[in-house]
């Protein structure tokens, strides 16, 4: 058996981290290229969302490379993804591509459940063992976040521009590099010790734009088109409305996890504007804009796939939260056919609209 | 004067008007629906919702607009998150209320409970009692008229299965005679899709009303039973939690098991979420077996009548000619 699964992000050092534990065999896909999109966009049906033609792709791709069995999250409605797996598998049978498939859904009632599907790969190693792999796998991905999150600080104030860029990846094969939950927290350190001696201005003045809209957009930088590189290469500190870890912990663990952060903050204020959840994040996409605002950000700027459904009924509403918290809104739909110079002109519209409210701001209240 | 109570001729209206009308009716309301689509109110719910809606969903904005332009006291909007147990329709009808308020101006008030029988069909108490309240009726008083409701549509859905399509079950339940069986048709097809798009003739530049002409019998998942319908959609790995979906799909799989029809036609709405899974999903079933020819037609505001027209005439070709050629 050789698992597999698809991209999403930094998702792959987790995973991967939780395999090895467990001395599973793991083939990780290539990283998502125009080569994944094209292969996945030829295959999948024309109206799916982004994410499940990247998936196509990936597992194309890794099929190459001799992976057999797919592990994949899955969902009870009402958004797509719950029903993602299934049309992937049946695309790849015509396609002649087999794989076994495994799909780890959300816990209806108990964590149980879900532990109970991944003994389908883990067979019978010892649950403890499965325990600690799924301990250190979320270790792993909190490494990677507050990283991430670093980067976030950093790349705007950078002395020599693609500083951080290059120091993020070192940072980021550190602590995939680390191969045992004992060798993690040094690799940690080394990873922020990294990332910390990248050259900053630290007085440099910067506008504060937030990220949100469809996890799967915000998570993998080829399908946002590296939008937290080029917002920081712009001036910007970007903060984005959904981690990696978060989502584990409140998706997968059920928010068992107490006191870390949680999209539950978002979900407590998309009222007025959105009075129901809608599946997705689209009720943490307006929750989110709301929060932001409140905290003073410059600006939020909506990431969403075509087509996506819960974040059409959340596009719709922001422009209502925008107007009445004064915070400017702005909303990039992805898609195969969207390219990074469109992305950027707009980004630098939009960061200009930002600064010139700012300086209006500025002049107001000094 | 009786409350004026407005319901928009969009999305559920296929699947629901009877029961809602004989509802608010028995609550003391006055119902009022909004025109049949037109260019022009399709034009209006374009201009008020996002370009990246799915077509239904601007079409159903501008019902809505329709009927704030008809100056009615209230508009019907309920938020139609779950009919059914651990099932939803789709994550904009979660949302429509909100979409709608946040972007048409001068709506009157809505009523906008949500039925939600996800858990389970008791839940729908809760709506009929907070609907009642709106009209000033006790619990009691409520579920009365909602008892009388549910009759309308139990008749409702038999003459569905008796073969029916919406328009002519909802004629017959205001006594009008029952159409007559058309004899000479030489073909049977099957068009599956959202309600809102194949009974809508505007939207669907009448599929049906078109094959029809041309000398076939139609059949919607709508005349199968749920049993027939779960019964097709059994096949599928795994439960579809969309109940829109699950119909359709149930009743493409089913009219292919039963292999009565001649021909099954897929309408997709543009943009639609569900459709592109869905439409998948029947389309690979049924082209793998190979035994039922299949076409599938995608609307949205730009489609042209004409290409559509020629699909259909060429797929009838197409069905007549592998019947006399088998
Ligand atoms: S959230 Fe949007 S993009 Fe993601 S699976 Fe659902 S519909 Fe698709
Ligand atoms: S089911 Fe499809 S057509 Fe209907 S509202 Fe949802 S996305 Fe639109």
């Amino acid at each position: 058996m050789k698992v597999t699964f698809p991209h999403m992000g930094y998702m792959y050092v987790p995973l991967k981290a939780m395999f090895k534990y467990l001395d599973i065999d793991v083939v990780v896909p290539p990283p998502c290229s125009k080569r994944t999109l094209t292969l996945g966009a030829k295959n999948a049906p024309e109206f799916a969302c982004l994410p499940l033609k990247l998936n196509i792709g990936n597992f194309l791709e890794v099929k190459e490379q001799g992976a057999d069995t797919i592990m994949m999250a899955g969902g009870c409605g009402p958004c797509r993804f719950g029903y993602y797996a299934y049309v992937e598998h049946e695309i790849l049978k015509d396609l002649a591509v087999d794989y076994h498939l495994v799909v780890l859904e959300p816990p209806e009632k108990h964590i149980g459940e879900l532990l109970t599907r991944i003994r389908q790969i883990t067979g019978n190693r010892p649950w403890i063992k499965v325990i600690n792999a799924i301990r250190y796998g979320y270790l792993k991905a909190r490494a990677t976040d507050e990283i991430e999150r670093m980067s976030y600080q950093i790349r705007p104030r950078e002395l020599k521009a693609g500083a951080t860029d290059r120091a993020l990846k070192q940072a980021i094969d550190e602590i995939d590099r680390a191969d045992s939950p004992g060798t993690l927290p040094a690799a940690l350190n080394r990873a922020r010790e990294i990332m910390q001696a990248v050259p900053v201005d630290k007085n440099r003045p910067v506008l504060k734009v937030a990220v949100i809209g469809e996890i799967y957009t915000l998570l993998e930088p080829f399908a946002n088109q590296n939008i937290e590189r080029h917002l920081g290469q712009m001036g910007v500190e970007v903060d984005r409305s959904i981690m990696l870890s978060e989502w584990i912990n409140d998706h997968l663990f059920m928010g068992l996890l107490k006191n870390v952060r949680s999209s539950q903050r978002f979900r407590k204020v998309a009222s007025p504007y959105l009075n129901h959840f809608v599946g997705g994040h689209g009720e943490e996409t307006v929750g989110s804009a709301v929060w932001y605002a409140r905290q003073g950000f410059d600006g939020a700027i909506q990431i969403l796939p075509f087509t996506c459904m819960p974040e059409i009924v959340a596009q719709s509403i922001l422009p209502r939260v925008s107007e009445d918290t004064g915070m400017p809104t702005m909303t990039l739909i992805m898609d195969e056919h969207s390219g990074e110079a469109g992305m950027i002109t707009r980004l630098e519209a939009f960061v200009d609209l930002l600064h010139r409210k700012h300086e209006q701001k500025e002049a107001l209240t000094s | 004067m009786p409350v004026r109570v407005g319901i928009p001729r969009a999305l559920l209206y296929y699947y629901y008007f009877p029961m809602w009308k004989k509802f608010l009716e028995q609550l003391g309301g006055e119902v009022v629906v909004s025109g049949r689509t037109t260019k022009g109110i399709l034009t209006r719910g374009v201009q008020r919702c996002v370009d990246e809606a799915c077509l239904p969903i601007k079409l159903a904005f501008g019902h809505v607009q329709d009927m704030v332009d008809k100056g009615v006291d209230y508009i019907f909007l309920p938020r139609m998150v779950s009919v059914a147990r651990r099932e939803y329709i789709c994550p904009k009808f979660l949302g429509f209320p909100d979409m709608v308020k946040q972007n048409i101006p001068g709506l009157p008030p809505v009523i906008d409970t949500a039925v939600n029988m996800r858990k389970s069909s008791r839940d729908i108490n809760q709506f009929i009692w907070q609907v009642g309240a709106v009209f000033g009726k006790s619990p009691l008083q409520s579920w009365l008229a909602y008892r009388q409701a549910r009759q309308v549509h139990n008749r409702y859905i038999k003459l569905l299965e008796q073969g029916l399509l919406p328009e002519e079950a909802m004629q017959v339940l205001a006594g009008k005679e029952a159409p007559q069986a058309d004899n000479n048709a030489d073909l049977t097809l099957a068009v599956i899709g959202h309600p809102y798009n194949i009974y809508d003739p505007f939207i669907s530049m009448n599929i049906i009303g078109r094959l029809k002409k041309a000398g076939a019998r139609v059949l919607t998942p709508d005349n199968l039973t749920e049993q027939m319908v779960n019964q097709g959609v059994s096949r599928l790995p795994k439960k579809l939690f969309w109940t829109l979906s699950r119909r359709m799909t149930g009743g493409a799989l089913e009219y292919q098991r039963q292999g009565k029809v001649d021909g099954i036609i897929h309408v997709a709405a543009f943009a639609c979420g569900p459709d592109s899974m869905t439409g998948e999903l029947i389309e690979r079933y049924i082209r793998r077996e190979g035994k039922i020819p299949f076409m599938s037609i995608n609307l949205d505001e730009h489609t042209g009548e004409a290409g559509v027209i020629t699909r259909l005439e060429a797929f009838l070709d197409m069905v007549r000619w592998r019947r006399t050629a088998g």
